[in-house]
């Protein structure tokens, strides 16, 4: 009996070992790829701990090109540290007490970024559930229209901003970006995925029992489609909280531009500080990202499949 | 959630499914089209309407005479410098940057798909960075290509030459390489959820019926990811479209002209004011953006035509 099976269970233990070795292989691989999509991040968030001289030895060989005041740094060479000689709070100091322009510029994000998502959620919201209710050639080729729309890069879609934003005369303000912001069909077209979801019967029923259109709209479809709209909400906002091209082209007066783009302005005198501005502009996202991983991988999963 | 147990039941009691669905009432009608109409007022105020207006605007000669001059506009900018090393510059990167996006999107999946240990963890580092935003990262990445940067230092101590990585040719593969680790990410989640659908019997099946790695590869598991991978791949076409928010972190408004992109372009005709340029610009790039989602669905319709849905 065990003469028998001898043979066969070697092979088979042969075959485990080839098939661990190739595992521990694939985990090396992806541990290493993990370390190199974590380094620029950890690396910004480690650099926001250090002195201001340390990071002019370290960096100044970079960022005295950009400078044209013609100051000389002590280092020619470049030293990408992850840990600081000492650690300090001192660059955030200066930021949070002593250098009100970044906290401004912070505050320009926040008050462009948040109407955008809670308006752009409310409307798709509605839109979304009128486009799951509604059937019929009509909203088909809306809905197509909508796609259409949302394909479009903003090299296309900033000259209809631009040439509205001026005949209603909201160029150079806030609105010029908020307003075709809300009306962006992205998450129109990933609840209404959602939405198209819910059962005829269900809707049929609730009506049966009384309750009203707005009702059905609050007491059913929203709860239904809660956590999708967390995560298009977590989409909607990284896309926004990057923002660049916009506030280009729609604002001229710098004051109102957004830390995204008022960062790489960030003169070479002050690189110390940048690190930690840059870093202080993360916390909002990254701390979506810890509370909101699974929405936003619900998120992404819901954005598959163009035909829906 | 609570609310729709509790009705469900009675549903399937009190109106059993009718034969066939009779034409929605108009009365009906009203709840969903009055919930579409904020939304749909919007879009047409800030995108369709204007965006005929520019159709208008890119047929005339100016906004004073608007003498009708068709495609003169269309001409002009096509025959424009700028425009065309835009365009160029702006397809070279999709052309790179779209398929590779896809492939080592793909890559990545089936590596957290392959039974390998800490998966959740990884997944969520190859996530990070498009949580982060870019201008804030942008310092690490100056650091590490400047002409004295970090790559360079490495570069020389194994001997090489050094590259000047932000204003050479070269700045291109930079570009890349951010779009790449920002974006791959998201597709990988694309990927994973398309691999979790296809069922495991198959598989199963084809390895029962002796079939090797390779052949379940490129027989079941190409042919059902094929609508994600067509949908992966016009998403980062989009996205290689907002590559200028790098570029313009990176190198400021005026870059070395390899990665002069289209965006630079619409920047520096927004500063002219020169709409009828810049409407027949926008036009252009919309009609090259429809015909290559087209091209993608109708190539997506061939390759996936056997797949049972």
């Amino acid at each position: 009996m065990i003469e028998q099976t001898k043979t066969p269970s070697k092979r088979s233990s042969a075959a485990k070992n080839w098939k661990k070795l190739v595992t521990a292989a694939m985990t090396l691989f992806a541990a290493a790829a993990a370390i190199i999509f974590l380094m620029p991040t950890v690396l910004t968030i480690a650099n926001s701990f250090m002195s201001s001289s340390e990071i002019s030895a370290n960096y100044g060989a970079v960022f005295s090109t950009n400078e044209s005041g013609g100051r000389t740094y002590i280092s020619e060479k470049i030293n990408l540290k992850f840990i600081p000689d000492m650690v300090t709070f001192s660059q955030y100091y200066t930021v949070l007490f002593k250098s009100p322009d970044y906290l401004l510029k912070f505050w320009n994000s926040v008050i462009l970024v948040v109407p955008i998502v809670v308006f752009q959620l409310a409307t798709a919201a509605f839109a979304a559930y009128g486009f799951a209710r509604l059937k019929g050639r009509l909203k088909e080729m809306l809905f197509f229209v909508y796609i259409v729309v949302m394909l479009m890069p903003y090299q296309v879609t900033l000259v209809p901003n631009y040439l509205v934003s001026d005949a209603l005369g909201l160029l150079d303000t806030r609105l010029a970006i908020i307003l075709p912001a809300v009306f962006t069909p992205f998450s129109v077209f990933l609840l209404s995925k959602i939405m198209r979801r819910i059962p005829d019967v269900l809707i049929e029923a609730a009506k049966l029992d009384g309750a009203g259109e707005m009702q059905i709209f609050r007491y059913i479809a929203l709860p239904l489609c809660k956590s999708v709209i967390a995560s298009v909400a977590i989409l909607v906002f990284i896309d926004y909280w990057n923002m660049v091209e916009q506030p280009l082209i729609l604002l001229s007066d710098t004051s109102l531009y957004p830390l995204s783009v008022f960062l790489s302005k960030i003169n070479a005198g002050e690189i110390g500080l940048a690190f930690a501005v840059a870093t202080i502009y993360m916390i909002p996202t990254l701390l979506m990202f810890l509370y909101g991983e699974d929405y936003l991988v619900e998120g992404i999963t819901y954005s598959g499949g163009i035909k829906g | 959630m609570a609310a729709v147990k509790k009705i469900a039941p009675k549903a399937v009691k009190e109106c059993p499914p009718k034969e066939k669905k009779p034409k929605m009432k108009f009365r009906d009608k009203i709840f969903p089209l009055a919930c579409l109409t904020p939304s749909f007022i919007g879009v047409m105020i800030f995108f369709i309407v204007p965006f005929i207006v520019i159709i208008y605007y890119s047929m005339v000669d100016n906004p004073i005479n608007k003498d009708f001059v068709f495609l003169d506009n269309f001409i002009s900018v096509l025959k424009n410098t700028a425009f065309k090393k835009a365009a160029v510059n702006t397809l070279k990167f999709s052309a790179m940057a779209v398929p590779l996006a896809v492939v080592l999107g793909m890559g990545l999946a089936m590596l957290l798909d392959s039974r390998i240990p800490f998966v959740s963890q990884f997944r969520t580092s190859f996530l990070c960075p498009m949580m982060v935003p870019v201008a804030s990262v942008v310092l690490i990445w100056q650091v590490i290509f400047h002409y004295n940067g970090t790559l360079n230092e490495i570069l020389m101590k194994f001997g090489a030459d050094r590259v000047d990585w932000l204003k050479s040719d070269k700045a291109m593969i930079v570009i890349v390489v951010l779009f790449l680790w920002k974006n791959l990410g998201y597709n990988m989640i694309l990927f994973l959820s398309a691999l979790n659908n296809i069922s495991k019997d198959q598989l199963e099946v084809a390895t029962l019926e002796g079939a090797g790695r390779w052949y379940k590869f490129v027989h079941i598991k190409l042919r059902h990811l094929s609508p994600t991978i067509l949908f992966v791949a016009i998403l980062s076409l989009i996205n290689s479209f907002k590559v200028f928010r790098e570029v313009y972190l990176l190198t400021g408004d005026y870059p070395y002209d390899s990665v002069y992109m289209l965006q630079h372009f619409m920047n520096n005709t927004f500063r002219s004011l020169d709409y009828q340029k810049l409407s027949a610009a926008a036009i252009i790039m919309a009609l090259v953006i429809v015909v290559i989602i087209g091209i993608l669905f109708i190539a997506e319709n061939k390759l996936g035509e056997d797949v049972e849905q």
